[in-house]
């Protein structure tokens, strides 16, 4: 216990002394009082030079501390399944950045297959680059002019080429916020990757030569100091920064691809083969056998958590139609973009407990629901929720509900969580009241179903959803009203070239829905239309000039497939 | 029917209700693979369960009988001061302060239901039966509160009366405006309907709480309502405290001063505070490992590694008693639903018939477990051929290795608890302060190896007198009532220390006085500085190459009887025959399922070369046909392939689109903007 304490008060005294030294500094380099200070400098220098090795000390045995109590929790058994559970955070997370940069350098290198970009441009560039750093950091000697002196920095830290490529937009970049400065479109895709490869490893050897350059003058350890805190300095604005990230100007749309729809995309996606599908398969056969000890442990009063990589949709399926088909269970499909509490909690209500009416708060049909399972023994309930942690149940409150719900004695819930940070949801009230138990299922499977709703920056929207839901809807519809939508649609396709086009107003429309014998008044029509509206097959727009317009909210190849499928089936 | 959908997320299954009753009753371990009786095991394990919840509520109820009698006693007296209308209350009245209690919980907040439960309950049976429980969830405005508020108070009090008038309230308490005055309102009128009404007949239903019985507010959690919220309460309830005989009790995780930092004086002012501490949540453990792990009334117990996790999980996550509790079932189910043997792991009495019951399928596992294959193999050749072909013979053994099994903890706790008592009063408690970790390291390991052990030796031997009489003196008392006949020889041999200590006493203070006049008789002859250094070194000498003194001798021999009994009775039990039968030691499945580690899972899972590969194989594919990536015609299946990655990253929360550029996404974990 008393071992965080003492580090953080180490670390306060690391962020104190700092500001402490660059006051006198300032007044140092002003030159006002020389003789006085430097004694008191070097005190505290050596003060501070001290305070940073207890610091390391501190984090060492601090390290220490956490080995023993990840040992203490006994990692060190093995299980037979899952890669999380028995794995200390440490190895897991272990800085191994600088080999790793440079073997992924050399990997980039490999399976480009392109042997005159390889590393050796990204080692050449170094000595240049250190060559500078002393420079840099004289610059940087007080604090306010290193933070003025910012972006001249940040331009003499980057290689010599860049900096000569960046040399010229940069003015630009200030006033161009679309235009970014690593992406020249003229230039080929081989010096591009090039920079990003110099990029990537600019970061970390870079700064550690600069801070280890030995400085030309002045005493040793102030010199030292300095450069540490500089470093600490930097990597702080660094990592705050609010300037712009480099970022590429490449967008998907210059690729001469155009946007694939949903229902191309699961195609496509069915033809390609599943890698590993018989390793996947026995390990979804491993987790199938702990089912009837989900069924037991459910029973004495746990619930049950899944997480792991790979969508646990299939598992849980699969649980529910091997043990839950003799008992009454809900189905959550957390992913589903609609889903609400109130939508769980109502299909309780209404389907489970078949209770006729509404209630004026989600609090007060959740202590409804609690009174009618604490009467009645006999009612038990099994609930599956695929994605607790989706964007629409992870808020608060729905959690809160849900938690408690889950703390009823004869409803067992069984989840799955997905997001990374899925366990921040839950604070130490809701835990308990969940009452987890934690397995890993890592299936590997991809997300097919989740990741249908998801609005995918990559996938054309609205495309193979609207075409069925048309196709739906008009098919339950007369054969008038049919063609009146058709004829709709065919005024909107002749005009799709005129970007300005508003709509068709009513009364054209409704001449032409007379001319084609499919109204006989103004009234059928506007009933019609209603129809049409809450269905969303239309949008009605009133224009500057009072008139009513109306548009079908689609896009003109989906009008024009459905045109051609409706031609088919007539 | 199928779950997917592109209109619905909810999916209701009912099954036919002929089917449902067959599936009634059918929580059991499963069918599994290896043979065992898993009803049996079911049965066991569940009977040990209640048995277990049933001694939890005891020490719960125990322990929280203190408290209770506390705050009992505060309500009798803040109320009878209304009732009687004495000065006081009269002048508090005037200065309007409302009563209130301030309990201090504690961190462990997941605890705190259990204890405002057995308040509420004990409260309601004894003091009065209006009692609102608040949180502050519920209480998001001052509205909320008293709509809250009187619902309960209200319910209360259909409860009380008869169910005669229910459709009668339930009208009026949908209807009444949530008012003060309406409480005030409806407490008169009920006070003075059970006054006035036949008392003969109320009496003796609600004799237990006095006329006009005090209200109390409960606030569950008083950190988390909204300081606003509370003080427009205090304030009003303040107001009609004169009619109301309102009683707050405060809910507190952190430090009483929390009340003042979140009330302003004007308004704490108004409540006239007492304190009130609950047990701490570490000694409530102690109990509870006290009463669960070291006694032998339960014949489940628990491994020294998965013990070590269960308290790291305590100290280190939350402080829940709860969750070591849910631990510790965990830690039953999982034992019996992974040990076939696990049947004979129950009480004495039932073992021998268990025993002779067991197929010739659990003989062979039997057979199987590796302490018993040690045992075996120390035996000589003719019995080894027995045991491994007789099932009978093996029976024999089986029961009487379990019965020195039970012997063995019958003796190992006394003489824990004794060795805890010498330890513990040690400086620097190099056994631990805790009899559980003390229970921890016998568990590991055979204790008197360690050096810890060695020292705390080393440190005993140097106690003085009083000290010793002491420990002596406990452990007597701790053997006595283990009621072991095996340590009646060492009761007598502990109180022979005793007495001879007595007898020392007197002639040891002649010695004393002896050494300690003659010394500072020479000190005061020698007045040289030299000299006087001198002569202090001599004694000092003199000091440590004396013989031992009768008491050192006497205190040596204590020492080393208490070594002579940890060495034979503090055994680690996995040297144990038959350990397996009772002990669960599987710590990585408690990791598992209590101390998940989600981002480990997926963190591991995508350094996994197999997924990494497939996420990426874009870039592999690209590699393979330079071609197609020159020719910028990226293969439809492989985009389709990327654009799903791009998703499953999203949908795992590595990736999010960053609104200011189009098709650019920002990274968000492991160092993201």
């Amino acid at each position: 216990m008393s071992q965080p304490q003492g580090k953080g008060g180490g670390a306060r005294e690391v962020k104190f002394v700092p500001d402490e030294e660059v006051v006198k500094h300032i007044a140092d380099d002003a030159g006002i009082k020389l003789r006085k200070d430097k004694t008191q400098l070097i005190v505290n220098v050596k003060r501070f030079v001290k305070r940073l090795e207890n610091i390391s000390d501190d984090e060492a045995q601090e390290f220490l501390e956490e080995n023993n109590y990840v040992a203490a929790l006994g990692i060190c058994a093995q299980g037979p399944v899952g890669n999380g559970s028995n794995v200390s955070g440490s190895e897991v997370y272990s800085f191994q950045t600088p080999k790793r940069s440079s073997k992924m350098a050399e990997l980039a290198s490999e399976l480009a297959q392109t042997p005159e970009q390889s590393v050796v441009p990204d080692h050449a560039e170094f000595p240049e680059k250190t060559a500078k750093t002393p420079q840099s950091s004289k610059h940087s000697s007080s604090n306010k002019v290193q933070l003025r002196s910012k972006k001249k920095e940040f331009v003499s830290t980057t290689p010599y080429r860049l900096r000569k490529r960046l040399a010229a937009p940069n003015p630009y970049l200030e006033s161009e916020s679309e235009y970014s400065a690593s992406c020249s479109e003229e230039e080929d895709e081989e010096d591009q990757k090039e920079v990003n490869t110099v990029l990537s490893s600019r970061k970390t050897p870079g700064k550690t030569k600069a801070a280890s350059t030995p400085p030309p003058k002045n005493t040793l350890t102030k010199k030292n100091k300095e450069d540490k805190m500089n470093k600490l300095v930097e990597e702080y604005f660094e990592a705050h920064s609010s300037s712009k990230v480099l970022t590429s100007d490449r967008t998907l749309q210059k690729l001469q691809k155009r946007r694939l729809n949903q229902q191309t995309l699961h195609d496509l996606l069915k033809k390609a083969p599943l890698a590993y599908a018989d390793e996947i398969k026995e390990l979804n056969q491993q987790h199938g056998s702990l089912f009837s000890k989900w069924m037991l442990q459910l029973n004495l009063g746990f619930n049950i958590v899944l997480y792991g990589l790979g969508s646990k949709r299939d598992l849980l399926e699969k649980f529910r139609t091997s043990v839950l088909q003799d008992s009454v269970h809900l189905v959550v499909n957390g992913y589903f973009p609609g889903i609400t509490v109130r939508s769980i909690l109502n299909s309780i209500t209404e389907d489970v407990l078949d209770h006729i009416g509404t209630f004026r708060s989600l609090l007060d049909q959740l202590e409804f629901i609690m009174k009618r399972f604490k009467e009645d023994s006999s009612l038990e309930l099994y609930v599956l929720i695929h994605n607790l942690d989706s964007q629409m149940l992870r808020g608060e409150r729905s959690q809160q509900i849900l938690a408690q719900l889950s703390s009823l004695p004869s409803i067992y819930l069984i989840a799955s969580i997905d997001h990374i940070n899925a366990p921040l949801m839950w604070d130490q009230a809701k835990l308990s009241l969940y009452n987890w138990l934690w397995y890993e299922t890592t299936t590997f499977s991809p997300y097919v179903e989740e990741t249908s709703y998801e609005n995918s920056l990559l996938v054309q929207q609205s495309g193979s959803l609207a075409l069925s839901s048309l196709m739906h809807v008009l098919r339950s519809l007369t054969l008038n009203a049919r063609g009146i939508f058709r004829l709709l649609a065919q005024y909107q396709l002749e005009n799709k070239d005129n970007s300005s086009y508003p709509g068709l107003s009513f009364q054209d429309f409704y001449q032409q829905c007379r001319e084609a014998f499919l109204v006989n008044s103004d009234l059928t029509l506007r009933a019609q239309l209603t129809e049409f509206r809450d269905h969303k097959l239309i949008r009605t727009k009133r224009g500057a000039d009072g008139v009513e317009y109306l548009l079908i909210p689609v896009d003109d190849s989906t009008l024009t497939d459905f045109l051609e499928k409706e031609d088919e089936d007539v | 029917m199928s779950t997917c959908s592109v209109s619905k997320g909810c999916f209701v299954f009912k099954p036919s209700p002929k089917k449902r009753r067959v599936s009634q009753k059918t929580v059991h371990f499963g069918e599994r693979k290896d043979s065992g009786d898993t009803d049996l095991q079911f049965v066991t394990c569940q009977a040990l369960w209640n048995q277990i919840k049933q001694e939890l509520e005891q020490i719960q109820e125990d322990l929280n009988k203190q408290l209770l009698d506390n705050l009992e006693s505060f309500l009798r007296r803040s109320h009878s001061e209304f009732q009687a209308k004495t000065t006081e209350w009269t002048y508090r009245m005037k200065s309007r302060e409302i009563p209130t209690a301030a309990l201090v919980l504690g961190v462990n907040v997941t605890d705190h239901d259990l204890t405002f439960r057995s308040i509420s309950e004990v409260l309601q049976q004894n003091v009065t039966p209006y009692i609102a429980l608040l949180e502050a969830k519920d209480c998001t405005g001052i509205k909320n509160l008293m709509q809250k508020l009187m619902g309960q108070l209200m319910n209360c009090y259909i409860d009380v009366d008869s169910l005669e008038d229910e459709d009668n309230v339930q009208v009026s308490h949908n209807r009444i405006r949530c008012s003060m005055t309406s409480l005030v309102n409806w407490y008169e009128g009920v006070t003075k309907k059970t006054s006035s009404e036949t008392p003969s007949k109320k009496r003796t239903s609600s004799s237990r709480h006095w006329l006009s019985s005090p209200i109390v507010v409960i606030f569950k959690d008083m950190e988390s309502f909204t300081t606003k919220v509370l003080q427009d309460f205090i304030v009003i309830s303040s107001q009609h405290i004169h009619q109301l005989p309102l009683v707050l009790i405060f809910g507190i995780a952190t430090s009483p001063m929390i009340i003042h930092s979140l009330l302003p004086h004007s308004v704490s002012s108004l409540l006239c505070i007492e304190l009130f501490q609950s047990l701490s949540c570490k000694e409530h453990l102690s109990t509870v490992v006290d009463k669960l792990l070291l006694t032998t009334q339960f014949p489940f117990k628990l491994g020294e590694k998965v013990l070590q996790v269960l308290i790291n999980i305590f100290l280190y996550h939350d402080f829940s008693v709860q969750n070591f509790i849910k631990g510790f079932q965990l830690c039953i189910v999982e034992h019996f639903y992974s040990q076939p043997l696990s049947i004979l792991c129950c009480q004495m009495a039932d073992v021998k018939t268990r025993v002779n019951s067991l197929s010739h399928e659990q003989c062979e596992n039997v057979r199987r477990l590796p302490s018993f294959r040690r045992y075996v193999e120390g035996q000589v050749s003719e019995n080894q051929i027995a045991l491994l072909t007789a099932d009978n013979y093996l029976k024999e053994v089986v029961q009487k290795l379990l019965e020195d099994l039970h012997v063995y903890h019958e003796n190992y706790i006394p003489v824990l608890r004794c060795l805890h008592v010498l330890t513990s009063s040690l400086p620097k408690y190099p056994l631990g302060k805790q009899i559980r970790e003390l229970h921890c390291m016998c568990l590991e390991d055979q204790v008197w190896e360690t050096e810890e052990y060695e020292s705390a030796l080393q440190l005993a031997r140097m106690l003085n007198k009083s000290d010793l009489v002491n420990v002596l003196q406990q452990c007597v008392e701790i053997f006595v009532s283990s009621a072991v006949k095996e340590f009646d020889q060492t009761v007598e041999k502990l109180k022979e220390f005793l007495t001879q200590f007595q007898k020392l006493e007197v002639a040891e203070a002649f010695q004393e006085r002896d050494v300690s006049v003659s010394s500072q008789k020479e000190l005061q002859k020698k007045t040289d500085l030299y000299h006087l250094q001198k002569s202090l070194l001599e004694l000092k000498e003199s000091r440590r190459s004396k013989k031992l003194t009768k008491f050192e001798m006497l205190r040596f021999e204590v020492v080393d009887y208490i070594d002579g009994l940890v060495r034979s009775y503090l055994a680690p039990a996995d040297h144990k025959t038959l350990h397996e039968v009772v002990y669960f030691n599987t710590p990585s499945v408690l990791r598992e399922h209590l101390n998940a580690a989600p981002r480990i899972a997926l963190h591991t899972a995508l350094n996994n070369p197999h997924c990494y590969l497939k996420a990426f194989s874009t870039v592999v594919t690209a590699a393979e046909g330079p071609d197609a990536a020159s020719s910028d015609q990226v293969d439809d299946i492989i985009h389709a392939r990327f654009i799903r990655a791009v998703s499953e990253l999203e949908l795992l929360g590595f990736i999010k689109p960053s609104k200011q550029k189009t098709d650019h996404v920002a990274r968000l974990t492991w160092g993201g903007c």
